[in-house]
């Protein structure tokens, strides 16, 4: 009997436990060959579904249980430099549950919870993701506002990078969902790590939420009129802004890709950077129904709106978006349009779905793209 | 025999975390005060204990960036004037750098593209040459921009110009030697060129290191082989202070270059020819001393054929040398060694001169 790969030895030890622990000490989970990758839960249960977001795939899966063992399996094929999430489905006495992958510790959270995280054939989580000691670190100071856009008091938390100083001019990014991006991108230690190597220059970032970001995000007028005429007026009043369109930029993934977008639409010539992951840019070729649902109504009317007139908005734009979800259709489809304006487009796609890991993996490029850092010039 | 003593240029791989410049110092028998400029650390350049107390204590900083400020803070006219100045700078490097990107595209297809062997050198050198035609465009045009700001506004005339130069003026006279460190280049090339620097080293011995070292050579040369946003092309920042005439000093290759891409390493070579491409890893130096290199350790040259070696001194200068450093700097030479006299000019109109030809080396 063939035992090319690692499944196969684990089940051929099954009932040696001393061999099953060596095994599992010296093997991480998911079963990584090259492109083929094992899923594997151990225990009596009665069935176990693989449960994931790669669009294109089947979303459940079963794995199949080895003949007299308690290992459950599923070898599937995944690209090199993937990065995947996913739970396994539980049955049992009638019963199912969504878990965690028990014998795998890399986690992603989002604002539902965590899932597992199958990092295929040379992915590597990048080194600037985490806390680098060198780096200086910015601080995150509060601000209110009361908007009469919105009717009511808005805030958020502006990023002001170390050595902050009034004499000098910043540029302003404002960051959509900011909440999640410093929770779940880990953009405070992005920003700390990029500026200490000089890869994109000293900025103030504004992170803004919104409690209806579905409405608010969906080309909203309110909110364009928010961010655009008493948001970034009100920085500028209190801090050293470089007053151009090209030290002004809006960042937003999913909905808030669709909320910067609009609102650089809205507002044309007023932000000169754009940062748009996985924008949820739905639309139609025909009619105004989508299969996305009602939610998506505004957008579609928006995407559609632009696609039989579009203009140059902005200067530079920074769109990326995984090719394991279903958005990349849409997010392919806006970029020819994007660049036939004489806008400067660069666009990435990358092996991973819609999240946050994805979102703060694009972190480096995109930003040092549209604001590079003065690592050109400083030679220390 | 003339008894003129040469000044002497010493530049030094980057001395950040293998600092190598006090060695070097004592190696050379300089004795005495040290000048410092560290205007390139922007407002932290009065944290030089560390680089001071590398060279034991006897140093003074000339404060190129904070006079700067206390000039601009006096002088709200020469201020504004400065402000437009640098914004149309940044406008005319954003303009070539567009320009050069396309160039480089072209050069890139040529190089790749079947053409017959009788043709292949020559079309070669035509897209190369399209290069050098844009970086001799550009460093024109900045130039013009510098003499257009020089006519007028007059810079040196001015009374806190004036009054600052004179304090460094009498600050260098205290001093046996001048050592230039790196930072922001163009920031250390604004400061250098507001005071006239050019015509206040006279005969100091200069250590330069990093963006000290591109500042007081030729053209002033911005490279990352491998930045963040993707592929830059290499760009001709300004013009330095031509301490050392066609040399392209070329700091930190460890980090910032991938000298293992002879294509690279060719094209950068034929670019800038006639002028010496010299990567000066860190623990490296090399000293230039009247009209030529009188030592090297450590230093690279990036050769046309898209090698590179060790900078070694012609055999002629070795057997002077012996590879060493010389003894001593202060060591009379030939009348004939004497560097070109020095303009009274700025470096400016100095370095607007024609060029050579750049044929290749």
């Amino acid at each position: 009997m063939s035992r090319d790969r690692a499944i196969d030895e684990l089940i051929a030890c099954w009932g040696e436990p001393h061999r099953v622990r060596a095994f599992m000490g010296t093997h991480r989970f998911p079963l990584v060959e090259g492109h083929l990758v094992t899923f594997v839960f151990i225990g009596n249960v009665d069935g176990v579904n693989l449960r994931h977001w790669v669009y294109g795939l089947e979303s459940s899966t079963t794995l199949t249980r080895a003949p007299n063992t308690d290992i459950w399996h599923l070898t599937l094929e995944i690209p090199p430099s993937s990065r995947v999430e996913y739970k396994f489905e539980i049955e049992k006495s009638g019963h199912r549950e969504w878990i965690e992958d028990p014998l795998n510790r890399a986690r992603a959270r989002d604002p539902f919870g965590a899932n597992s995280v199958l990092q295929g054939a040379g992915y590597v989580v990048p080194e600037w993701t985490r806390p680098d000691p060198l780096a200086r670190q910015g601080d995150l100071e509060p601000f209110h506002l009361e908007s009469r856009a919105f009717g009511g008091r808005r805030g958020g938390h502006l990023y002001l990078p170390a050595r902050f100083r009034r004499s000098r001019q910043y540029p302003l990014v404002v960051v959509h969902d900011g909440d999640d991006y410093i929770h779940y991108a880990e953009m405070m230690t992005v920003l700390n790590n990029l500026i200490h190597r000089l890869e994109i220059p000293e900025m103030l970032v504004a992170f803004i939420s919104s409690s209806d970001r579905l409405r608010e995000y969906a080309d909203n007028e309110a909110h364009a009129r928010y961010v655009t005429e008493e948001l970034l007026p009100y920085i500028g009043r209190h801090f050293p802004l470089i007053d151009q369109p090209h030290g002004r930029a809006l960042v937003g993934a999913s909905f808030g890709g669709v909320a910067s977008f609009s609102t650089a639409c809205r507002y044309p010539g007023v932000w000169g950077r754009l940062l748009l992951q996985s924008g949820s840019f739905a639309f139609t070729d025909i009619g105004k129904r989508n299969r996305r649902g009602p939610l998506f109504d505004r957008v579609v009317e928006f995407v559609n709106g632009y696609r039989a007139e579009p203009k140059a908005v902005s200067q530079r734009i920074y769109v990326s978006c995984g090719v394991y979800e279903s958005l990349i259709y849409e997010n392919r489809s806006l970029v020819p349009l994007l660049d036939a304006t004489g806008m400067q487009v660069r666009f990435t796609e990358a092996r991973d779905g819609h999240n946050w890991q994805n979102w703060r993996d694009r972190l480096r490029e995109g930003l040092s793209w549209l604001f590079p850092g003065p690592l050109l010039f400083v030679y220390e | 025999m003339s008894t003129h003593t040469p000044r002497s240029v010493v530049l030094l791989g980057a001395q950040r975390f293998e600092p190598t410049l006090g060695s070097v110092v004592d190696q050379l028998g300089v004795r005495g005060r040290i000048a410092l400029i560290t205007a390139g650390w922007q407002e932290r350049e009065a944290e030089d204990e560390e680089l001071s107390a590398h060279l034991g204590g006897q140093t003074v900083n000339l404060s190129l960036h904070a006079r700067g400020n206390t000039v601009f803070a006096a002088d709200h006219e020469l201020s504004v004037a400065h402000r437009e100045r640098q914004v149309l700078l940044r406008h005319l490097q954003e303009i070539y750098r567009i320009r050069l990107e396309h160039a480089f595209e072209a050069e890139r297809e040529v190089a790749a593209y079947d053409a017959p062997a009788a043709i292949r050198d020559e079309v070669r050198q035509s897209s190369i040459e399209a290069i050098r035609t844009l970086d001799a465009w550009h460093v024109d045009h900045c130039l013009r921009v510098h003499d257009e700001f020089e006519r007028k506004h007059k810079v040196a005339s001015r009374p806190e110009v004036q009054r600052q130069r004179e304090e460094i003026a009498r600050a260098l006279s205290d001093c046996t030697a001048l050592a230039i460190a790196g930072g922001h280049v163009a920031v250390l090339l604004n400061r250098l060129d507001l005071f006239d620097l050019h015509e206040l080293i006279g005969d100091h011995t200069v250590f330069a290191w990093s963006a000290g070292a591109m500042s007081v050579c030729d053209r002033v040369v911005l490279f990352h082989d491998d930045p963040p946003e993707g592929r830059v092309a290499r760009q001709v920042l300004d013009v330095g202070l031509r301490l050392i005439p066609q040399a392209i000093p070329l700091p930190e290759p460890e980090r910032r270059l991938d000298l293992a891409v002879t294509e690279r390493v060719t094209l950068q070579a034929r670019r800038f020819a006639p002028s010496l491409c010299l990567a000066l890893p860190a623990r490296s130096y090399v000293i230039w001393q009247g009209a030529r290199f009188v030592a090297a350790q450590g230093a690279i040259e990036l050769c046309a054929t898209g090698e590179t070696r060790p900078f070694a001194l012609p055999a002629t200068m070795k057997r002077a040398s012996d590879s060493s450093p010389p003894d001593s700097l202060h060591a009379p030479i030939e009348a004939h060694d004497k560097p070109e006299a020095t303009s009274t000019s700025t470096r400016r109109r100095k370095a607007s001169e024609p060029r050579g030809t750049g044929k290749q080396r």
